[in-house]
């Protein structure tokens, strides 16, 4: 087999790879901001923090992986909801202060991390297995199969939640027009913070399936945060569609400017793809919805 | 039973009954009621700056130039831009600075507002794209900016990398730099309140509340904002260059996530959209994190567990609270 092509099996896989990973971190924060409005700048932090919950149930404590798991999970979850319950609940419509609040409370998750010490080797979360598998000539570990498998499975799971449940018309009864949804009956309160939670466990799934590649560090959060608005700004924010066109878009270019051009610069890329993409279609690629209104 | 709720009646003083800005004086105390509020500040910071200590000069004169920063990110949110990345404007003012010294060897009294004007200048023009979005679109995008440079400064190498650029001239002594650092913060007072009342601010503040109708009523929308991101960067970017000049440094923590705090935290603890308000609160949070400095990255939490406490308990500000105390009396009926 030619060089040129196990060359381009790599980039194909790693892309894949690259481009999954991408749109599971985007996801929740979509998710959030489609049903409800509400960006949740907090996401950083709640991966982080769901990280480190999950890192401290396997193995400070040992319990057995799908425990740990669920409990990072769930407890994700309930703190979305607390967040709308008491925070974003009071400050409905006032969206300067819904910004900063959320923006504040990442942070001080984040920060608060990073006072405790959370760096370094020892926070890592274990990969399912060590092993790798050799597909057309290029090694992936399995931890990185597993990821891509996750994500299609998570987004096929979301597509009919929402698409065959009753929870999931009332979300997006809410996402088209909360004041009618609230005349047939919906809480649009409730389906918020279902939104936030929601959100919030799809974050949490996305740091316990991405964080076993690398440690566990608060300047992630950060990273997560831009990564994933990175990926909404580009792909429209509302259009799940979008998102994953976006990563894909983002993740492929990514590995191929590391490949040929410079790894150093892979982290231009989001950047310069999200600029471009306000340049020429403000609402991003998919975001058509309410366009004149809300973003330009 | 409802004779035993009592309302709170509030009442302006007789001198508030005339319009905001014209007032019918007739006696010095009237004189004294308006000018008070006004010269009180400025007397308590110079007094404050001749007073205090050398170590504590130098908190208070940091202090006064996060105010600009405060007050540019207040003028810049009453034009209905919401930037979570004020660090952007500062960084791109104190690198502009930096190399103008470090690489040309310009001296400082011309790198500064060469930077002031440039940093501006190249601000808006790099913000530009962004310009069209509105609300939070427009801060997701200014957080991302200043976060994603720091990245390419520090993988590329340019600008001195993740060392920096050192050995840049400094203020040729302490008071030099207190006498510009006090008069800037004054200035940029003064000025954006004057800014914010004249004809051509009003424009600025009824794009906030609704540039649809600052559009029909014939007024290009996007080349306003430009202005006001103009105005609002180059404040900041003369942060930058001071900053510069003062640590005789620049390095990438000019970008840091503290600078975009800061302002918001200052200007949310004061009172949004009030500029004094900014002012007032950078000057009780500067003192306030250089007390908690020692805790290194707690500092952070600090700012933002009293930007949550006084975004949900007390959205109205110091200033505005301080404001209507003074302006009116209160009676129970």
């Amino acid at each position: 087999m030619p060089v040129g092509d196990e060359e381009s099996t790599a980039m194909i896989t790693y892309g894949l790879v690259n481009s999954v990973v991408l749109a599971l971190i985007a996801l929740g924060f979509s998710i959030t901001f489609g049903i409800s409005r509400v960006a949740n700048f907090a996401y950083g932090g709640i991966y982080i923090l769901s990280g480190v919950i999950g890192w401290f149930f396997l193995v400070k404590l040992g319990f057995p992986y799908p425990l740990a798991a669920t409990v990072s999970v769930a407890s994700a979850g309930l703190l979305g909801a607390l967040i709308y319950r008491f925070l974003l609940q009071r400050l409905r419509g006032l969206e300067l202060s819904e910004v900063i609040s959320t923006f504040a409370l990442g942070l001080i998750i984040l920060e608060t991390l990073r006072t405790m010490g959370v760096m370094g080797f020892d926070y890592r979360l274990p990969p399912f297995s060590r092993g790798s598998v050799e597909i057309l000539g290029t090694y992936v570990s399995v931890q990185r199969l597993v990821i891509i498998a996750s994500g299609a499975i998570l987004l096929i799971l979301l597509h009919l939640f929402v698409h065959n449940t009753k929870i999931g018309l009332a979300f997006r009864g809410v996402a088209q027009d909360d004041h009618t949804a609230f005349t047939v009956g919906i809480n649009p309160d409730k389906i918020s913070m279902l939104s936030l939670a929601l959100g919030s466990m799809v974050c949490s799934v996305a740091a316990l399936l991405i964080l076993p590649l690398g440690t566990i560090s608060v300047d992630a959060g950060y990273d997560i945060l831009l990564k994933a608005l990175a990926v909404c700004i580009v792909g429209g924010l509302e259009s799940t569609t979008g998102i994953v066109l976006a990563s894909f878009i983002i993740g492929y270019t990514e590995v191929f400017t590391a490949m040929y051009i410079s790894s150093s610069l892979t982290i231009v890329v989001p950047l310069f793809c999200m600029l471009a993409i306000l340049l020429v279609r403000p609402s991003g690629l998919f975001g058509k919805h309410k366009e004149l209104e809300e973003r330009i | 039973m409802t004779d035993f709720i009592k309302r709170k009646e509030r009442i302006d003083r007789g001198i508030k009954a005339c319009t905001d800005d014209i007032y019918c004086l007739s006696s010095l105390r009237e004189i004294a009621y308006l000018l008070i509020p006004r010269l009180l500040p400025v007397l308590v910071v110079a007094l404050l700056l001749l007073l205090l200590p050398l170590y504590w000069k130098k908190v208070m004169l940091i202090a006064l130039i996060m105010a600009i920063m405060a007050m540019s990110w207040d003028f810049m949110t009453s034009c209905g831009l919401v930037s979570l990345g004020q660090a952007l404007f500062f960084a791109i003012g104190a690198y502009f600075s930096g190399s103008l010294n470090h690489y040309v060897g310009l001296p400082l009294c011309i790198s500064i507002p060469v930077a002031t004007v440039g940093g501006g200048l190249l601000s808006t023009a790099l913000i530009f794209p962004a310009l069209r979005l509105r609300g939070m679109y427009f801060s997701m995008v200014t957080l991302i900016i200043p976060l994603m440079l720091m990245r390419v400064i520090e993988a590329t190498k340019i600008l001195g990398g993740t060392e920096g650029m050192s050995a840049i001239s400094a203020f040729p002594g302490v008071w030099s730099s207190i006498g510009v650092g006090t008069i800037a913060a004054v200035a940029t007072l003064v000025f954006l309140r004057r800014l914010v009342c004249s004809d051509y601010g009003l424009v600025f503040i009824a794009m906030k509340d609704n540039d649809n109708a600052v559009e029909a009523s014939g007024f290009n929308t996007l080349w306003f904002k430009v202005q006001a991101i103009f105005i609002g960067s180059a404040l900041c970017s003369f942060c930058g260059a001071f900053m510069t000049h003062y640590h005789m440094s620049v390095g990438m923590s000019a970008f840091a996530l503290d600078l975009s705090i800061f302002p918001l935290a200052a200007s949310i603890v004061g009172g949004i959209g009030t500029l004094t308000g900014a002012f007032l609160g950078a000057m009780i949070l500067g003192p306030l994190s250089e007390a908690v400095r020692a805790f290194g990255s707690f500092r952070v939490v600090t700012y933002s567990a009293l930007l949550l406490f006084f975004v949900v308990a007390v959205p109205e500000g110091i200033f505005p609270y301080l404001k209507r105390k003074y302006e009116q009396t209160e009676r129970w009926s």
